[in-house]
């Protein structure tokens, strides 16, 4: 289903921004309210709620035990899924994942495993025949914009929520302690943090209105030492250098400020 | 060959004679309902009951795309009902199944009645129910909030509809089995009804109940959904006043 954005509200927008303004009164590098709950599913080994304005996702994760793939014996497996619910937003609709869904679980994903957020070696279990696989499961709400940032952020934060059972091998035969429960291994926070172009302007954390009109999206993942891990361009008006240089710089600040989210 | 086995049982064991979380035969678990708890939806609400964390969101009466389905003398009423893949303990796969099939239809069969339809032709109204976390009784928990979801985006209707199940477990005849009597009890009974007229617009059951439990179950069942009742209305006065 088309969403149509009325011509007004498009040109209103664009004028604001061209003022240096936005039409809920933020800076261009401001985010909107961030909030961030642990622990709020019991069923799941690990959740998050997380809201970035009035986006909201809850995420969570099922650790199971499976075998590794072909090329990768020693390695754990991290698995990333979204579901952007019919619920979100009247144009979203049920159904398989669409290629907005795919793209979100794709970059969420990215940001995760090349910033190396869980230490998947030490998921191992037996060598080439078990290791642990980690489903994390994103169930978007309520969308209002930027859902990239609010989908990190409350990724990391499930992964590190995220208690699996201690292991022991007796016998050939894998034995799960559950009252021994040990956190996920985790040896780094990458965030994400996401730029809209409009009328030649990048303005962080764009709003659903901002979302709807942009020209152009960057989003950029960041380790906490500052290196990129992780990036998405989306629209169809390209980027310059200098443009894509100096969000860079921006977002090394910006990941940084969300961090301190984080538990 | 690795065989995985776990040497700790979580979450069985109902050893004693009394209910295993240790409720009277017609007593409710915690519940607690709000509404409007989203921005996008024309109405929503999230209804905790026990273990379970349900969120149902409410979209129209809006136009309807799908032609075949269309009435042209009154609104269709369409459900959803999605678990999502963390609410249960061992990951549910995404997307619909037959179980989730059957419980989207019998929950719009279950609303339906209640609302004005015949007032919006030619359109839908969607309700979308999200199972965050299942612990027994899912199907009316998502009714009962769907229902609060509907009055809180301002759809006009007879009353509220209210769900709640009754059964038996232990050879006793109880009010909202709770996951572990469901599973393990011999029968399961949910019904949804209008507790204005007390017309019931859902009724299952499944399991073994002579003509006199079942009596006693049903009887069990309407008072615990007028109990509900009382909390689905005080959702919506904390919303909007009195």
């Amino acid at each position: 289903m088309v969403h149509i954005v009325p011509e007004i509200i498009k040109e209103s927008v664009t004028n604001l921004v061209k003022n240096g303004e936005r039409t809920d009164g933020r800076a261009f590098d401001e985010y909107r309210e961030i909030s961030l709950e642990t622990g709020v599913i019991e069923k799941a080994e690990g959740s998050a709620r997380v809201k970035i304005g009035k986006t909201q996702i809850v995420i969570g994760t099922k650790p199971q035990i499976g075998t590794p793939f072909a090329d990768t014996p020693n390695v754990g497996v991290l698995m990333t899924n979204t579901e952007l619910l019919p619920m979100a937003a009247p144009n979203f609709e049920s159904g398989p994942p669409d290629e907005n869904s795919v793209e979100l679980s794709r970059v969420t994903d990215r940001c995760i495993r090349e910033g190396k957020v869980v230490d998947l070696e030490k998921l191992c279990i037996v060598e080439g025949e078990k290791v642990w696989m980690v489903f994390l499961d994103l169930h978007v709400i309520d969308y209002d914009g930027n859902l990239m940032d609010a989908a990190v952020l409350g990724s990391v934060a499930a992964l590190m929520n995220t208690k699996i059972p201690t292991t022991k091998i007796e016998n050939d035969e894998i034995v799960l302690d559950y009252e021994n429960m040990i956190p996920l291994p985790i040896n780094e926070k990458a965030l994400m943090c996401t730029f809209a172009k409009i009328d030649g302007e990048l303005i962080i954390d764009p709003s659903l209105e901002e979302e709807e009109i942009m020209g152009a999206r960057l989003s950029i993942g960041m380790t906490e030492e500052g290196n990129i891990c992780a990036m998405q361009k989306g629209g169809a008006q390209p980027l310059d250098r200098e443009e894509i240089l100096k969000v860079v710089s921006i977002a090394k600040m910006k990941t940084a400020e969300l961090r301190t989210h984080l538990p | 060959m690795i065989i995985i086995i776990t040497n700790t049982n979580l979450n069985t064991g109902t050893e004693t004679s009394a209910r295993a979380d240790k409720r009277a035969f017609d007593e409710l678990r915690n519940l607690k309902i709000e509404a409007g708890v989203l921005e996008r939806a024309d109405g929503s609400a999230y209804l905790e009951m026990g273990g379970n964390k349900v969120l149902a969101a409410v979209y129209g009466p809006r136009e309807l795309f799908v032609r075949r389905l269309m009435q042209p003398n009154r609104a269709v009423l369409r459900c959803k009902y999605n678990m999502a893949p963390f609410s249960v303990d061992d990951r549910k796969r995404p997307g619909p199944d037959r179980r989730s099939v059957e419980i989207s239809k019998i929950t719009s069969d279950a609303l339906s009645p209640a609302v004005f339809l015949e007032k919006f032709p030619r359109s839908t109204i969607d309700v979308y129910i999200e199972v965050l976390e299942a612990e027994g009784g899912t199907r009316c928990a998502g009714i009962t909030a769907a229902s609060v979801a509907l009055a809180d985006a301002g759809i006009p209707m007879r009353d509220m509809v209210v769900a709640c199940a009754a059964g038996k477990s232990d050879g006793n005849v109880v009010l909202d089995l709770s996951e572990v009597e469901d599973k393990e009890g011999e029968a399961d009974l949910p019904i949804a009804m209008m507790p204005r007229t007390g017309e019931i617009t859902l009724l299952q059951m499944d399991g073994d109940l002579t003509e006199e439990e079942f009596g006693k179950a049903l009887d069990l069942a309407i008072g615990g959904c007028k109990k509900i009742n009382e909390e689905q209305k005080k959702a919506i006065k904390n919303r909007y006043g009195e």
